[in-house]
């Protein structure tokens, strides 16, 4: 994840696209990885949900996954993030451990919050995740709070806030747009549009067409990639981190994308064709894509392939063992971490 | 009315009763987030939107600050707007136009205006959902005088009270535990009114008042039954509204059983229990208690996700009996 220099290896990169021309083969691989990951970390909570291990809800990401995955190519370990309710992909994509996301999941104390937040407040604030937030646009305004301490404290880091669709309608998201604009802060504004806000698509909340055409407002550039093209998606991420990196100030990018599960659990699909769901699974899977591209450019051949899998299916069976084998919180420490232990 | 009775869900109650108020008056709108085609997030308009169309069951973007906003110029100037908050905890988006505006807005106008707004609240614990969608914020508003602030228990009361509540010149805010959603009574058919302001006695007792709000009142009925095998005698107070709060009702009950039990899923400290036990300290009730008077509240921690820790933050049956137990055996 760390911005890689130029490729060591011997490839003949220069017709091809961003992603390929900008980062070495082992980073190549290890996005593929981290989406794999991603989709099989949520196949494995829906499946541990369905069974009954896990309560409460949960929002699931899959075929997004190349949003998450190629923003986060270009940030640091130290760079930081904001995530949403459909925050397990960025937790992936910026490095969290899928054990300690399951432990969580299984509401542990291994878990990433203590067995406290769940899905809807998965975090890995060791990676830079500030968190995801069960408020639509509630971190969109933390993330601009954290680009002041960047800029104050001149750490030299670029914090990206994720959001979806939906959320560019709470006010939030307008005041905190204009303040990252007004004072030039590094951030780095993502909507992932998924065509949803729940059941209420795009055309019937908001006004503009685009979610980008939204950033013309706050003096921003708002650029609109095919967020299912994972190197469409790094390259906007790049150029809108080395903008914020050099002091320029914020920018928009909107990945258009799809989910494919319903909502949440309790959806019933009412609000779109089966046709639709149906189309985006066939012809525009973000880990179909980027497989067949990393064939194709000879970068990986179908063992390598095959092999990648392989070791996810492995960390994410590893994984839910150790969430079931960890111990679960004691009553006796409910209160604990509603205030800052002092001694 | 001569009208039949059947078993409906609480939800299926609320939706019967926007239904009724839909058909009776044209001014009458609902509005919030996805309850059109999806029906609500916990189901509760349903199919609504395919009775009454889109004009006047409204889905809204996400945008409570400005929904409520929408929602409280248009009771004022004509419609009576029903809003839908998908969980209660997202009133905090909109408490500005819920507190200064709705509120006070007939008051600071020295009368000129009313604001005949319904808002839904999806409230409490239980469901997994952790932190954020899980609270019980109903003291919050409690505190604002020009709002009515409502807690039905039964699927038959919150029938009757939404539709005082449509009816009623002033906002209406309805808090409805998700828990209760489920759960089936007796509900006539028609229209009628449970009103706003009083209390209702559910169980008859001698030993001790449990003043119970919301789905904690069905805690304390199961309570007050294991008690009673043990020969303690357990009057259950559904306060149904706090704000207007049915004093007479509590001050009368404590004057004959002498014992006075809160029990509340809001965080304990500066909730209802405190408005209740001061209402006796403060009354003549005060005269005849025998005993310290108990609150059992919500723990004073965010709502955690991890089950067993979301199970200990509200009081369940056994923290009831076990203090109810102890009041009336004078341990306390
Ligand atoms: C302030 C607030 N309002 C409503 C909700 C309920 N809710 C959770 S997710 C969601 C839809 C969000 O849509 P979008 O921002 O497009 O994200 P997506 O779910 O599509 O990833 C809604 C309405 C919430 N969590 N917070
Ligand atoms: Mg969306």
């Amino acid at each position: 994840m760390a911005a890689p220099s130029l490729a060591a290896d011997t490839r003949d990169t220069k017709n091809l696209p961003f992603l390929y021309r900008h980062y070495p083969r082992e980073e190549l691989l290890g996005a593929l990885r981290r989406m794999h990951l991603i989709r099989k970390f949520e196949e494995g909570a829906e499946e541990s949900y369905m069974r009954g291990l896990i309560h409460g809800t949960m929002h699931l990401s899959i075929g997004q996954e190349a949003s998450a995955v190629g923003i986060c190519l270009p940030l640091t370990r130290e760079d930081q993030i904001t995530s949403t309710h459909r925050g397990h992909g960025h937790c992936i994509a910026k490095g969290a451990e899928v054990k300690r996301m399951f432990a969580e999941f299984f509401g542990k104390t291994t878990g990433y919050c203590g067995g406290r937040g769940g899905s809807m407040h998965i975090a890995d604030v060791s990676t830079g995740n500030l968190g995801a937030n069960g408020i639509v646009g509630g971190g969109i305004p933390i993330a601009v709070g954290a680009a002041l301490t960047a800029k104050r404290l001149n750490t030299g880091k670029v914090v990206v806030s994720f959001f979806g669709d939906g959320a560019n309608n709470e006010g939030a998201f307008h005041e905190a747009l204009n303040m990252a604009a007004v004072w030039k802060l590094p951030v780095v504004f993502v909507c992932e549009n998924n065509k949803y806000g729940m059941s209420t698509s795009t055309e019937r909340s908001t006004a503009v067409p685009n979610i980008a055409d939204r950033a013309a407002a706050y003096a921003m550039p708002g650029v609109i990639v095919d967020g299912n093209d994972l190197s469409a998606v790094a390259q906007a991420s790049h150029e809108a981190v080395e903008r914020a990196r050099r002091g320029e100030g914020p920018s928009l990018i909107e990945c258009k994308t799809y989910r494919y599960r319903g909502h949440s659990k309790s959806d019933r699909n009412r609000y779109r064709t089966k046709d639709e769901i149906d189309e985006w699974m066939a012809n525009r899977d973000p880990i179909e894509r980027y497989e067949a591209e990393l064939s194709a450019f000879g970068i990986a051949t179908a063992e390598e392939l095959e092999a990648v899998r392989e070791a996810v299916r492995a960390e994410i069976a590893a994984g839910i063992d150790f969430a079931k084998e960890s111990p679960a919180p004691v009553v006796a420490d409910l209160a604990d971490y509603v205030y800052t232990e002092q001694n | 009315m001569d009208t039949a009775v059947r078993e409906l869900s609480y939800s299926q109650a609320i939706q019967e009763a926007m239904a009724i108020a839909l058909e009776a008056d044209e001014r009458v709108i609902l509005m919030g987030e996805d309850i059109g085609v999806y029906g609500g997030a916990f189901q509760v308009t349903g199919d609504l939107i395919e009775r009454f169309g889109p004009e006047r069951v409204i889905d809204t973007p996400i945008s409570e600050l400005g929904g409520a906003g929408v929602a409280v110029g248009a009771a004022v100037t004509g419609l009576r707007p029903i809003f839908e908050f998908q969980f209660s905890d997202f009133a905090t988006l909109a408490m500005e136009q819920i507190v200064n505006q709705a509120a006070k807005m007939r008051y600071m106008l020295g009368g000129a205006v009313s604001v005949p707004l319904v808002m839904r609240f999806p409230a409490g614990s239980g469901t997994g959902a952790a932190a954020q969608h899980s609270q019980s914020l109903e003291a919050w508003l409690g505190h604002v005088p020009g709002l009515k602030v409502i807690q039905p228990s039964t699927p038959h009361d919150v029938k009757g009270m939404l539709l005082a509540a449509v009816a009623d010149p002033d906002p209406v805010m309805i808090f409805e535990h998700k828990l209760l959603y489920k759960m089936k009574g007796p509900v006539p058919e028609g229209h009628y009114t449970v009103p706003i302001g009083k209390a209702a006695i559910r169980r008859d007792g001698k030993d001790l008042t449990i003043v119970a709000t919301s789905i904690m009142v069905h805690k304390a009925l199961e309570a007050a039954e294991t008690l009673a095998g043990e020969g303690i005698d357990i009057e259950v107070v559904d306060l149904r509204s706090i704000r207007p709060l049915d004093r007479e009702t509590i001050i009368a009950s404590v004057k004959k059983t002498s014992r006075l039990l809160c029990v509340y899923e809001g965080v304990k400290t500066l909730g209802i229990g405190a408005e209740i036990s001061a209402t006796i300290a403060e009354s003549e009730a005060f005269d005849y208690l025998d005993a310290p008077i108990v609150r059992l509240g919500g723990s004073e921690t965010p709502i955690p996700y991890n089950p067993e820790l979301e199970k200990a933050a509200v009081p369940q049956v056994p923290d009831i009996v076990a203090a109810a137990r102890d009041l009336v055996s004078g341990v306390r």
